[in-house]
């Protein structure tokens, strides 16, 4: 258990880090990365080709087992169903990514950087996914 | 208009590729940040510990990054009530549609999942509708 905590907090640590680096921190980067009709910044498609170029070859290698290097069962997901909860949700986080520059992530990891305004954003955040599990349970 | 960084942003990718991959292959769980989050207080003891020790290390990365250099530019421009609208939308929505950029947009992508496809496009195409009319249309 130690040791699984330890490598998740390590994790923890890099994805926050990467974050960082990459400039999703940002909100006005991410607003600039999503204004392709304005002063576009195509910086963050390289975010997301530099994670997928990594996580690529981690996930086809975990697909071939059912344990992982620590012993836990691999839980990838096996829904493949396309629903409108889905296509629902996408819009709706969709809408306030685009309102504010901040996805769950990045404004988690800008907590600490001094000022007011990411915290309430994430107060608000937790408070949409509570008000979900209440609507709809745990899962 | 932010400044075209595709390096740091490359750079920023993989070591959030790194940390999805050492998230899968060691505990053979996905490293999406709502789902983490938003679970954190569900779920058996052990989960709720990798959980917790993910998240302690995203929260403390900007104090790692700030020993090395200092932390980069915030501009978050939206007000406080924008940010409340924007964290409802974005907690309620990442959980209803079962993931957000990192879940959906690096570890379902990194897996060739299709309901992830579908989920990163409606959720970018909604940000890019959503900035649009906020920066060129409203204004």
């Amino acid at each position: 258990m130690r040791t699984i905590s330890l490598i998740a907090f390590f994790s923890g640590l890099i994805f926050g880090i990467g974050l960082i680096i990459g400039g999703m921190t940002n909100p006005a980067k991410v607003l600039a990365f999503l204004d392709i009709t304005g002063d576009w910044d195509p910086s963050l498609m390289f975010v997301m080709l530099g994670a997928i170029a990594v996580s690529f070859f981690a996930f086809r290698q975990a697909a071939r087992k059912s344990t992982s290097l620590l012993g836990w069962p691999v839980n990838l997901p096996d829904t493949t169903r396309i629903d409108r909860k889905l296509v629902m949700g996408a819009v709706l986080f969709g809408a306030g990514w685009g309102l504010a520059g901040f996805c769950p992530g990045p404004a988690m990891v800008a907590l600490l950087f001094g000022s007011a305004k990411p915290w309430i954003f994430v107060t608000s955040m937790l408070a949409g996914m509570w008000l979900h599990s209440r609507l709809f349970g745990k899962g | 208009m932010t400044a075209f960084t595709p390096w740091q942003s490359l750079i920023g990718g993989l070591l959030i590729g790194l940390s999805a991959a050492l998230m899968v292959l060691y505990l053979g769980k996905i490293a999406g940040i709502s789902g983490i989050v938003g679970q954190l207080w569900q779920g058996a003891k052990s989960d709720r510990q990798w959980r917790g020790a993910f998240t302690l290390g995203l929260l403390l990365s900007p104090l790692l990054y700030q020993l090395i250099a200092p932390l980069p530019a915030m501009l978050i421009t939206a007000d406080w009530p924008q940010l409340v609208a924007a964290g409802l939308l974005v907690g309620f929505g990442t959980r209803l549609g079962s993931g957000c950029t990192s879940g959906h947009g690096v570890c379902g992508l990194s897996r060739l999942s299709i309901r992830s496809l579908v989920a990163t496009l409606t959720f970018m195409a909604t940000a890019i509708v959503v900035v649009w009319l906020t920066r060129h249309v409203l204004t």
